[in-house]
């Protein structure tokens, strides 16, 4: 398993990745496992601020207010939101940047 | 409450409020570095499983994070204690670079604080601190939940500040 740590996240400097891969549901039944991409999910808490949630998802991955609100309404109403797509490795080094600010992420391949 | 002025987020704190902020990040530096136990549930909180249905995978990431994790954690409390004046009150002047250190400090105090006082998504907290005052205004609950209810007002006008 390859790891990034968190110690290159945007908040320590280092240059935040280009966000291009949009979250979305692959058709799991005709993608092969090994291709399917991975996700991260934030899960719902109950002392992150609402504000704060919507903020760590514009400055970690770029998204815009209203992307970044809508999902931190997704997490809060529904538990749980997708919050990025792609690569195992990736994935690993956005909730890994995530629990800096506080986040309660995991991974999975859905 | 902070205010922004120009590039930086400004706040006046009195005595008091240096005294709890002082107390609360060097509690959250505590339990980082001497007291760090994977054990307590404030420490799961703060440092999740990546894998909750793999242990071992999990672990295997965590062995290669958790010290810049744990590095960053109290990198950011620091940027608290470095800002606060003296015992005696006065100004806090944050860049941006700081605010945002002090956003992710406070949510980590706020997350160990919510986990001591057992919050939960049904949680009234004006509620709690009333019945808390009811059963015995000295008490420790009393103070605990008062300054919980403090670092969130405290986190909403850095936030409110610094993106306005």
């Amino acid at each position: 398993m390859a790891v990034v740590g968190a110690s290159n996240c945007s908040y320590d400097g280092g240059v935040a990745a280009p966000q291009t891969t949009p979250v979305q549901s692959p058709d799991v039944e005709t993608v092969p496992a090994i291709d399917r991409p991975w996700i991260t999910v934030v899960h719902d808490d109950p002392v992150n601020l609402m504000t704060y949630v919507t903020w760590v998802f514009q400055k970690q991955f770029g998204y815009s207010h209203d992307k970044a609100q809508s999902l931190m309404l997704d997490v809060h109403n529904k538990g749980r939101a997708a919050v990025s797509a792609g690569a195992r490795e990736r994935m690993e080094y956005d909730a890994s940047c995530l629990h800096g600010y506080g986040l309660w992420a995991t991974v999975e391949q859905p | 409450m902070f205010r922004r002025y120009g590039e930086h987020c400004i706040a006046t704190f009195a005595p008091d409020e240096v005294r709890v902020l002082r107390k609360v990040a060097t509690e959250v530096v505590g339990l980082l570095t001497d007291g760090f136990d994977h054990g307590d549930p404030v420490v799961d909180r703060l440092f999740p499983d990546i894998y909750p249905t793999n242990a071992e995978d999990s672990a295997e990431f965590r062995r290669f994070t958790e010290g810049d994790l744990k590095t960053g954690k109290i990198d950011q409390a620091g940027a608290i204690l470095a800002a606060l004046p003296a015992a005696s009150g006065g100004e806090v002047r944050l860049d941006q670079e700081a605010a945002e250190a002090w956003l992710r400090a406070l949510n980590d105090a706020r997350l160990a604080m919510g986990v001591r006082l057992d919050i939960s998504s049904d949680t009234d907290l004006g509620e709690e601190l009333d019945d808390a005052v009811l059963s015995d205004p000295s008490s420790s609950r009393v103070f605990q939940l008062s300054v919980y209810a403090y670092l969130g007002y405290l986190q909403e006008s850095l936030l409110t500040a610094l993106t306005e």
